[in-house]
């Protein structure tokens, strides 16, 4: 609708108006601005990570397990009144963490992927361009907490353990045994965890890495479990062998098989898969598409 | 300042953006227009660095976003406001921004009281509404009190009340001579908060001028026309009288006729000569609404068609006419024409080029060198010859149009011609 329409003069564009003189005015914030680091970027990983309940239901599910079956072995094999035949104790602890280790595949997937379900991660990217910093920064962050939280609960096992088998011809664990089966175990969970965090950075969706974590873990063991044909032998006892619940075992020293990896031989191999996967999870993610 | 040379993004072959080039600069909203799936949002992305463009560059500054320093404390964002970790409550979610950039925390505190989440800062985020979300968006955007402010739809979900802030705060924003960017698909929005609109549509650039000189080159005018009912006939030999004379004629929906080319006092004169009685002869003002329909329905990727409900519906009676819900709406010469002098010059080429010669870049540096200078009142035929309003049906337009339209009209220079009845309905019968 119209309504008279003075014939007005040829309105200056406000865009020029905008800007005169300094072409690049700009504004000048009063909040002191700081050069980050990673500093930075670690403690704000660290205020995530505490401030979701799946960080602590994962958490707490692991270390249920961990202690719960621990002590509940404990209970029964001390029960029956066995003979142990010279072995050491802490083997029993193996049992909590193989169903433990899921818990912490679950948070290390969760602590990547979870940004990209709900598109945290590009509010995050656009806060910190510098996107290594931020992958190294929940690594660490992640690494840490895994790491801390698995030493506490296995050590308390173990020495519930020791305790309770005393009588029950159980060797006496030496300190090398003592180290393996508390920060040895510890360091190969908290990288696992770390490689699933690697690999939910890379496929990028929770239930996915997730899934496909748990199959790297049990995958090995069942395929060898049906691999009759005797020409597959070598690949069989390979797949045994090097599986992931074997090479827990290894730490306890109750390893299923009698040749393959031994002593600290998963360690090595854990951090040698750990950073080749980080590498290409940084590598991925300097590239693609957030 | 916000600079995009020759930006173009593929998601395998289908193409995003095209070749898109514009600036933004520091001191004014800058309003980013298109359809759903023009690629605004991948615009946005590739500003910051999320998506790294097929061909061309964008930089901030004069930096890539990539390699911003202290990028946090010169650009903040709001892409998506849903973002956000669910579980997360929103002091913790803003406080991990914070100590990501470097922010002191009592920052965040304040940044929550700005956007009036204070209340609910220790909830947890997923329990929030979308205006709630598209709150703690801003203030996460706010959070590094930056210089350059990127908003991706920020009044989606918001209540009047934060339509009506958002508004204001943008402007505030630019007003401290800040660069605030902002994408939307609704005109009447920019029209009310931009100083400046890019449009697109297809990821090609349609339109970057002015708000004022989007009005004056777009506000298409036309004279509706309308002959007794009781006698068809003269309709038809007005309407071959009209066209005879150069004017162009459109037929609407309940009879009258949209003209457009001639002036109100050859109109009448051509009807007194031709005999016609006329009911009404009124002039008519398209909305910066529809000219920015008629810009981009070309450009339009996700059209919605009439819900036939084919096979579930008793069969009409004989002789009975379906309904219509908004006739004649969309079909091809609905939308007027734009006038005849310049209106096509801007967004008329074809969609290879959208950068005509006569395109408006360089117009910061040399003001008075727009192409297609505002000169509407000239070339608005109706313009000068209406000797009254029609005041009747100025009341009978939304009451709220008018006043809220005003600001417009930026400070710096007063209301353009069409400035007042940017958001008014073209037909407020």
């Amino acid at each position: 609708m119209s309504t008279p329409q003075p014939p007005t003069q040829p309105a200056a564009p406000a865009w020029g108006a905008a800007a005169p003189g300094s072409p690049y005015p700009g504004y000048a914030s009063p909040i002191p601005v700081v050069r980050t680091h990673f500093g930075h970027a670690l403690a704000s990983e660290w205020t995530k990570i505490k401030s979701v309940r799946s960080t602590m239901w994962t958490l707490g599910v692991f270390v249920l397990l961990v202690v719960g079956i621990g002590l509940l072995t404990g209970v029964v094999v001390a029960s029956t009144d066995p003979d142990l035949g010279g072995e050491n104790a802490l083997s029993m602890g193996f049992f909590g963490l193989l169903l433990g280790i899921m818990c912490i595949i679950t948070l290390g997937v969760l602590t990547t992927a979870s940004e990209y379900g709900t598109g945290m991660i590009r509010t995050t990217m656009v806060a910190c361009p510098s996107r290594g910093r931020v992958l190294a920064a929940k690594a660490l962050v992640f690494f840490l907490i895994a790491f801390v939280v698995t030493l506490v609960s296995v050590t308390a096992v173990a020495f519930l353990h020791v305790a309770m088998l005393e009588g029950s011809n159980a060797g006496e664990p030496t300190g090398g045994e003592w180290l393996k089966a508390t920060v040895g175990i510890s360091l190969y969970i908290a990288l696992l965890g770390t490689l699933s965090l690697a690999v939910g950075s890379i496929v990028r969706h929770s239930a996915g890495a997730i899934t496909l974590m748990i199959g790297a873990v049990l995958a090995p063991l069942v395929i060898a479990m049906f691999m009759f044909a005797s020409s597959l032998e070598d690949v069989r006892i390979a797949l045994f062998e090097y599986s992931i619940p074997n090479q827990l075992s290894i730490f306890y020293a109750n390893s299923l098989s009698t040749s393959g990896p031994s002593g600290w031989d998963p360690l090595w191999i854990m951090i040698g898969l750990t950073a080749v996967v980080l590498g290409g999870a940084f590598a991925l993610l300097g590239k693609r598409d957030v | 300042m916000i600079e995009a040379v020759g930006l173009t993004k593929r998601y395998g072959d289908k193409t995003a953006v095209y070749n898109l080039s514009f600036q933004v600069r520091p001191g004014a909203v800058t309003g980013f227009l298109g359809p759903n799936g023009s690629g605004k949002s991948t615009t946005m992305r590739m500003i910051l660095g999320l998506d790294n463009p097929t061909a061309g560059h964008v930089t901030i500054g004069g930096y890539p976003y990539r390699r911003l320093p202290n990028a946090a404390r010169q650009v903040g964002a709001l892409l998506d406001a849903k973002a956000v970790h669910g579980g997360r409550s929103a002091r913790s979610h803003l406080l991990s921004l914070a100590q990501l950039s470097g922010i002191p925390a009592r920052r965040v505190d304040e940044v929550l009281g700005v956007v009036g989440l204070h209340e609910v800062a220790r909830q947890r985020s997923k329990g929030f509404s979308l205006g709630m979300g598209q709150r703690l968006g801003i203030a996460a955007a706010l959070l590094g009190d930056p210089q350059v402010l990127l908003f991706d739809e920020p009044v989606n979900g918001l209540d009047p009340e934060g339509i009506l802030w958002v508004r204001n705060l943008m402007k505030s924003l630019a007003a401290e001579g800040r660069t605030v960017f902002v994408s939307s698909h609704l005109m009447s929005e920019m029209a009310l908060t931009a100083d400046h609109l890019i449009v697109i549509g297809r990821g090609q650039l349609l339109s970057d001028m002015s708000v004022k000189d989007f009005i004056s080159a777009n506000s298409a005018d036309f004279a509706r026309v309308r002959t007794p009912d009781t006698e068809p006939q003269q309709r038809e030999k007005l309407s071959a009288a009209l066209t005879e004379a150069g004017g162009s004629v459109l037929p609407e929906q309940d009879g009258a006729l949209r003209v457009t080319g001639l002036p109100l006092p050859r109109l009448s004169d051509i009807a007194h000569e031709a005999g016609v009685r006329l009911w009404e002869l009124s002039p008519h003002q398209a909305s910066l609404e529809e000219a920015y329909m008629r810009m981009t329905q070309g450009a339009v990727d996700y059209r919605s068609t009439i819900d036939q409900k084919e096979g579930f519906q008793e069969p009409l009676p004989p002789g009975a006419q379906p309904p219509v819900p908004v006739p004649g709406q969309g079909q091809i010469g609905w939308y007027a024409p734009p006038p005849p002098q310049q209106g096509g010059q801007h967004f008329a080429a074809a969609p290879g080029a959208p950068q005509a010669p006569a395109g408006p870049y360089g117009a910061p540096d040399a003001p008075g060198a727009v192409p297609g200078a505002p000169v509407a009142p000239v070339a608005n035929p109706y313009a000068r010859p209406v000797p009254q309003p029609g005041q009747g049906a100025a009341v009978a337009a939304p009451p709220s149009a008018a006043p809220a339209a005003a600001p417009a009209a930026s400070p710096a220079a007063p209301a353009g011609p069409a400035g007042s009845d940017v958001t008014k309905p073209e037909d407020a019968r």
